[in-house]
């Protein structure tokens, strides 16, 4: 694994018609860190996060994954990057059970070239290889045969964050992954993103609880009205300080 | 200090086939699933008590519910993938008829194999362009299946000017509809055939998965990477194909192809496909419950005739059934 930084975003510009959403923002993400990406409603957060995962192409700026340069077209390009996201709105499949979410679109065939031809299931495989992934990560789920809409939101979000480092991805953007959770189910989603980051995994965190920002990043990026307002170590900083810097009365870095 | 609050529960293992299945059964919707197999014993139970001396439950009676409930079958299974897909197909009953028409129209020359394949295509063909216009020009495929419906249904009222096309060909009928395995009926053996093809592709194959998962979430779907708009496509091609294949049933059974076989299959479909506990908004679909739903409806209909009922009476108490039954099962969903 390079030493370098994990991925590089550099002069990210992207505007939508007269909205300039993104205006010449940089971010460092490393291996083994939690960086926090703060910002109001607005400030342009998931914008950047949709330019490094695929989802936009940004009009300006160039981004480097584990040092050298690419143009991201695609969710799927960026997951063979190694960069894999979990939007707001969980991607997670209802009817489908754990071992199958945590595969879809990745399945493990059976029956030689005839099954990967047709598309036969080796779910057998899949569900041990999934409740592996599960147990490095520390996720409880009482059964990977659940189907994931019987699941807690904790269990979802688990489930979800789960399959995005279940393939070995060293680059995971969380967009508030622990919105419309209860206490217990946050902080099992918490110690989830320690735990990647213990495994050398850059984390990008997106999250308006400067709380949990305090509790598991190592720094932190704030946009304001989209442009970088300050870029810190979260050692330094107090919680109001993260609170200024987001309503925009201070910058810093 | 984080991590003590984790707390020490049993690591996820792989629990026995029995007690995931039970524990599965519990936190998915319990009986829902199993309403329509209830519903078929009640059914079965209350006309053979109330028709018993007009010998509903003679194997003859039996076998001829079998009959009818082939082709129902048949195009409920195609329309659950449609239905999963988050899609539907108004268009069937009308392939129904045009393959029967294709398969006429060639038997007699090219043979029973050549005949029964270009009736596939055919139907294939207008699913295919139903899903093209659905999935490419953004129109609901209830938009599009409904115009083919107009369009295929005047296609096959000019193919022969109204007339029946005879069937003269003595293995597409046998291998279609009249003949059978001893005595099992060559129709019961296409349902059977047709279902378990249905079950393994939905519950089995890699597409059966990105069908329900594109009809439950279509972003989620869109953000692992599976081409949704290909998904839509293959299952209004696997609708339209099954409605071909039972137009060819029909045909065998009746040697003929006419314009308007299939023609008031529609309604009857839906109900069959509903009441097996798939959604009728996607993302959940059961194969063996739509081959359930169609033999009620099957048995249904042919109750209502040995009860003795005008065709008119008929009309409107099949009506009410089919509205009360949907209800039923979609109450059970939401409750799910």
């Amino acid at each position: 694994m390079s030493k370098g930084p994990a991925l590089v975003a550099y002069g990210i510009s992207k505007s939508f018609r007269a909205v300039q959403a993104l205006d010449d923002v940089s971010i460092e993400l490393h291996h083994g860190r939690v960086t926090a990406l703060l910002g109001d409603n607005g400030a342009g957060k998931s914008t950047l996060v949709k330019c490094i995962s695929g989802l936009y192409q940004p009009d300006a700026g160039r981004i480097f994954v584990q040092g050298s340069e690419h143009r991201i077209s695609s969710s799927r390009h960026a997951r063979e990057l190694g960069i894999e996201t979990v939007h707001q709105s969980l991607s997670v499949i209802d009817p489908l059970d754990v071992a199958e979410n945590l595969f879809l679109n990745r399945e493990h065939t059976r029956g030689g070239w005839l099954g990967a031809r047709i598309g036969l299931l080796d779910k057998r495989r899949m569900r041990k290889e999934c409740a592996d992934t599960l147990a490095r990560l520390d996720i409880r789920i009482p059964s990977l045969r659940r189907s994931v809409g019987s699941l807690s939101g904790g269990q979802r979000q688990a489930v979800a964050i789960g399959r995005a480092v279940s393939w070995g991805q060293q680059i995971v953007l969380l967009d508030e992954p622990a919105a419309a959770l209860g206490v217990e189910q946050t902080q099992r989603v918490l110690d989830l993103i320690i735990n990647l980051r213990d495994q050398g995994v850059a984390v990008l965190l997106i999250t308006h609880n400067m709380d949990r920002v305090l509790a598991v990043c190592d720094q932190a990026v704030v946009l304001y009205q989209g442009r970088i307002c300050a870029e810190v170590d979260v050692a330094d900083v107090t919680k109001d300080d993260l609170v200024s810097y987001i309503t925009g009365a201070r910058s810093a870095g | 200090m984080i991590r003590k609050s984790i707390s020490k529960q049993a690591p996820t293992g792989l629990p026995s086939p029995v007690g995931a299945w039970i524990d599965r059964s519990r936190h998915d919707g319990g009986l829902r699933q199993y309403v329509v197999y209830l519903a078929f014993a009640l059914i079965l139970a209350t006309f053979s008590i109330i028709l018993h001396d007009d010998g509903f439950l003679s194997s003859s009676n039996l076998l001829n519910i079998g009959r009818q409930a082939a082709p129902i079958a048949v195009m409920a299974v195609g329309m659950a993938f449609a239905l999963a897909a988050g899609e539907i197909d108004l268009s069937v009953g009308s392939v129904v008829a045009l393959s029967s028409l294709v398969a006429a129209e060639l038997v007699g020359n090219y043979g029973f194999l050549a005949g029964a394949l270009a009736a596939l295509g055919a139907s294939a063909l207008v699913g295919m362009v139903n899903g093209l216009i659905s999935v490419k020009v953004r129109i609901p495929s209830f938009l599009v299946t409904l115009g083919m419906l107009g369009i295929i249904s005047g296609i096959a009222r000019n193919w022969n000017d109204l007339q029946s096309l005879p069937i003269r060909n003595d293995r597409f009928s046998g291998i279609f509809g009249a003949g059978g395995l001893g005595p099992v009926s060559s129709l019961l053996i296409w349902i059977v055939i047709v279902g378990a093809l249905g079950h393994f592709a939905l519950n089995h194959l890699r597409w059966g998965r990105h069908v329900l998962s594109t009809g439950a979430d279509r972003d989620a779907a869109n953000a692992v990477g599976i081409n949704t708009a290909r998904v839509k496509i293959s299952a209004l091609v696997v609708s339209a194909t099954a409605a071909g294949f039972a137009g060819i049933l029909l045909a065998g059974r009746l040697s003929i192809g006419r314009h308007d076989l299939g023609e008031d299959y529609l309604l009857t479909v839906i109900a069959a496909v509903v009441i097996g506990g798939t959604n009728l908004f996607g993302g959940r679909a059961s194969i063996l419950g739509a081959v359930t739903g169609a033999l009620i409806m099957a048995m249904l209909n042919n109750g209502l005739i040995l009860m003795g009922l005008e065709v008119a009476d008929q009309l409107i108490a099949r009506g009410v059934i089919i509205i009360l039954a949907v209800a039923l099962s979609m109450r059970e969903a939401k409750e799910a």
